[in-house]
């Protein structure tokens, strides 16, 4: 055990924290969930790729900068301390890329991660259903065979940020007749594709974060399929470890919302003073974010030994997103009547942020499997509970 | 920057895991507790054959000369099976005062190579603990006075016994006379000492907090695997799954707070004593969480004496306020979350923190 930087890893952090204090926008950026702050936020990402920040995990030649795990959790440290925009590509980046990079043929690893660095492609999941949400295996929507191509029929619903993004990835039932896991297959497809029409979903702040997707006579080539045909299934479950495990959410993150939420206490003396108990609220949150962070750090560095994600990687998700609803709460409890007033309004005194964070949170024990779901797994998975 | 135990650690982890998995049965545990001493000579020696007495005295002493990470695996280990008190003062917390204090080198010859082979049991006296355990088979008690450290021997003090719910603990008042001849440290650098001692006291009990943790939880896993109930077993019903998931998150992210502590003060990290603290708070939540959704899922049988549940549980309470209760160790943690020039974001984790001195809480 060597809980120290290396000087390797302090250089490249001097160098981020250098770089983000020059390009980081002095603006922040309108919501990516609009129009104009999509095209905002994917001129960034575009502005991060020219120094290879966008994907720093990935290998250079896809345009990243091939650094290990402990680097990125370096990268996003200087990141969310610099106070840089949200990532519009973040299910791209996070999500598809290491399934991509595991099961993807080399053709499309070329064709896909580069345009993915640059934001020239921003990346939508497509797993939900009407009728499959946290039972994903009930997925209906189907794809054909037709030659070299797929066409595809159904419809896909709570599709985050694909009312603007380019390009979509789900599973898809390729064979007629088959159930529950067996006969789904993992398709990648362009959102403009003739046949495809999405419905914007206005989330609970009023914005269209979200999208159903409908597909009619969808046809899209055979050669975007990641994986064999039928393997879809496996494949999404590595997807979904991605996504639970480790690169969803950085720590970093709900360390700056941890450092924040302490100075909002200081700024309130008055309220501290009245009700002690959120003194102790802001302790808890400041522990829970570190214990996010050492626990990321260690997972990290086992998989750098040759280690593996397992069930355990269930308890990340509860852990943050729990986390991440005391420390919202808690900010509301400090800011009181004024905790209800939007960011634009004149009064809200630049505290609108932690109202977005409130809300945020409420869809964090829902997203990336319910929390409840996350339980039944440690309890089958981790602790061998009978089904 | 590496956040793994190395092979070594760990083998030597696996090696005295299996040992107690054979030597610490419950029942065996049950018997001992149940005699006035409440230790056994046997097991003491079997514990001194695996090396666990010589763990850190200085190999010019007769020990192995490990670290605060090597102690900090064992412990897990010493939690989950229950081991009493006496091992950790005296192989832990007093070979620390031993080897630090200045005192004249034969008094050091004098204890740290009987401690190292098992033959001399010290008790320690901390003044944030109100008794000392295991005062009355020591050959050696360390008690503080005024951040000074004395050395007694049984006969120089007068001890009263006092019960406590876990069965294991043997817990004495006791009443003594400080003088210029019992004094083997002065308040300069005793009271660092004593700050060493409390931080390393809390690091193992925060150890065997989580090893309480984990073996209540497997205690409850079993029980709700094998109790049917409607035609099934229990552990199938999702409510019982997620009282038992819920205590694998809080034990699963306690772990790395707890190994990051162990580092901290095997390094003397300026913020060391506000991470032992944040360990010792999150591995006492999980234990209390997990004594009682571990009863909660063994029904009645949960509510036994007869149930081993109760022995593990019972140690889980009594040392989740030893060594700085959770209202101690949260003052220290908000001290430094909540002071002004606090240092807590992205990046702060593991160097270059500064430490705030603990104003306003003083021993004695
Ligand atoms: C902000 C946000 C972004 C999202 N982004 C995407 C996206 O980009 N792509 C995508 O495909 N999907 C996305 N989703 C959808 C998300 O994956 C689903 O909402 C989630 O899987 C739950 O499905 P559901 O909403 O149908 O709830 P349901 O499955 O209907 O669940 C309702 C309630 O019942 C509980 N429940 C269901 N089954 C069980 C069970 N077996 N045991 C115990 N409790 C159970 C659930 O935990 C929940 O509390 C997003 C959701 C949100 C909120």
């Amino acid at each position: 055990m060597r809980l120290e930087y290396t000087d390797k890893q302090n250089r490249f952090r001097a160098e981020v924290r250098e770089w983000l204090r020059e390009h980081v926008p002095r603006e922040p950026l309108k919501s990516f969930d609009t129009e104009e702050g999509f095209a905002q936020h994917r001129a960034w990402e575009r502005t991060l790729s020219t120094a290879g920040y966008s994907a720093v995990t990935w290998p250079k030649d896809m345009g990243g900068r091939g650094t290990d795990l402990v680097e990125w959790l370096i990268f996003e440290e200087e990141y969310w301390s610099a106070g840089a925009p949200l990532r519009v590509n973040q299910n791209g980046i996070f999500l598809l890329a290491p399934t991509l990079m595991e099961y993807g043929t080399e053709i499309q690893k070329r064709m896909i991660l580069p345009r993915m660095a640059t934001g020239e492609d921003v990346w939508a999941q497509a797993w939900s259903e009407p009728g499959a949400g946290s039972d994903m295996a009930a997925i209906r929507s189907k794809a054909v065979r037709d030659g070299d191509h797929y066409v595809i029929t159904g419809q896909k619903t709570w599709s985050t940020r694909a009312v603007f993004a380019d390009w979509a990835f789900g599973l898809f039932r390729t064979e007629e007749g088959s159930q529950r896991h067996h006969g789904l297959t993992f398709i990648l497809f362009p959102l403009n594709l003739p046949g495809i029409t999405r419905r914007p979903i206005r989330q609970l702040n009023g914005l269209p974060g979200f999208a159903e997707i409908f597909m009619d006579d969808v046809r899209v080539p055979v050669a975007y399929r990641l994986g064999e045909e039928g393997a879809g299934w496996n494949i999404a479950m590595a997807t979904a470890g991605f996504e639970r495990g480790l690169m969803l959410r950085s720590p970093a993150r709900f360390q700056q919302t941890a450092r924040l939420l302490a100075e909002l206490l200081r700024r309130h003396p008055d309220r501290a003073a009245a009700d002690p108990s959120l003194c102790d609220a802001v302790t808890q949150a400041w522990m829970g974010a570190e214990a996010y962070t050492l626990a990321t750090y260690r997972t990290a560095c086992r998989l750098a030994k040759g280690g593996h994600i397992g069930a355990e990687a269930s308890t990340n998700k509860i852990f943050w997103s729990e986390l991440d609803l005391q420390m919202h709460e808690t900010a509301m409890r400090i800011l009181g009547a004024r905790g209800e007033l939007m960011p634009e309004a004149p009064d809200a005194a630049g505290t609108g942020q932690w109202l977005d964070g409130f809300l945020f949170a409420q869809a964090g024990p829902i997203y990336a499997g319910t929390n409840e779901i996350q339980r039944n797994i440690i309890a089958e998975r981790m602790l061998g509970l009978p089904r | 920057m590496d956040f793994t135990f190395d092979d070594q650690q760990l083998a030597f982890r696996d090696a005295i895991r299996k040992f107690l998995m054979v030597e610490a049965a419950p029942e065996m545990l049950r018997e001992v507790w149940e005699t006035h001493s409440g230790r056994s000579a046997e097991l003491r020696g079997k514990l001194a054959d695996q090396g666990l007495t010589a763990l850190s005295v200085p190999e010019e002493f007769g020990g192995i000369g490990q670290t605060d990470l090597d102690w900090i695996l064992v412990h897990q280990e010493l939690g989950y099976y229950a081991i009493p008190d006496s091992l950790t003062d005296t192989a832990y917390l007093a070979v620390y005062l031993l080897n630090n204090m200045p005192c004249d080198l034969a008094f050091k010859r004098q204890w740290l190579p009987r401690i190292a082979e098992g033959r001399a049991r010290v008790a320690v006296g901390h003044p944030l603990n109100p008794l000392v355990s295991d005062a009355e088979m020591a050959d050696l008690l360390l008690l503080w006075h005024d951040d000074e450290v004395h050395a007694l021997t049984r006969e120089q003090v007068k001890l009263t016994a006092n019960a406590s719910i876990d069965m294991s603990r043997r817990l004495f008042r006791v009443e003594w006379t400080p003088s210029r001849d019992t004094r083997v440290c002065p308040a300069s650098p005793g009271r660092e000492l004593w700050d060493g001692v409390l931080n390393r006291g809390a690091l193992a009990l925060s150890a065997q907090l989580l090893g309480l943790t984990h073996r209540m939880l497997d205690l409850g896993v079993d029980h709700a695997a094998q109790r049917k109930q409607f035609g099934k077993p229990v552990g199938s019903f999702q409510a019982v799954k997620h009282h038992l998931a819920d205590v694998a998150v809080k034990a699963e992210f306690a772990e790395p707070v707890i190994h990051r502590a162990a580092y901290a003060v095997a390094n003397e990290w300026p913020q060391r004593a506000t991470f032992v603290s944040q360990a010792k708070l999150m591995a006492g939540e999980a234990a209390r969480l997990s004594a009682r959704h571990s009863i909660q899922v063994h029904g009645a049988m949960g509510y036994t004496w007869e149930a081993d549940l109760q022995m593990f549980v019972k140690r889980a309470w009594a040392l989740d306020s030893a060594y700085g209760d959770s209202i101690f160790h949260k003052q220290r943690v908000a001290g430094q979350v909540l002071g002004v020039d606090a240092r807590l974001g992205p990046g702060e984790s593991f160097a270059g923190g500064i430490e705030r001195p603990m104003k306003g809480i003083q021993y004695g």
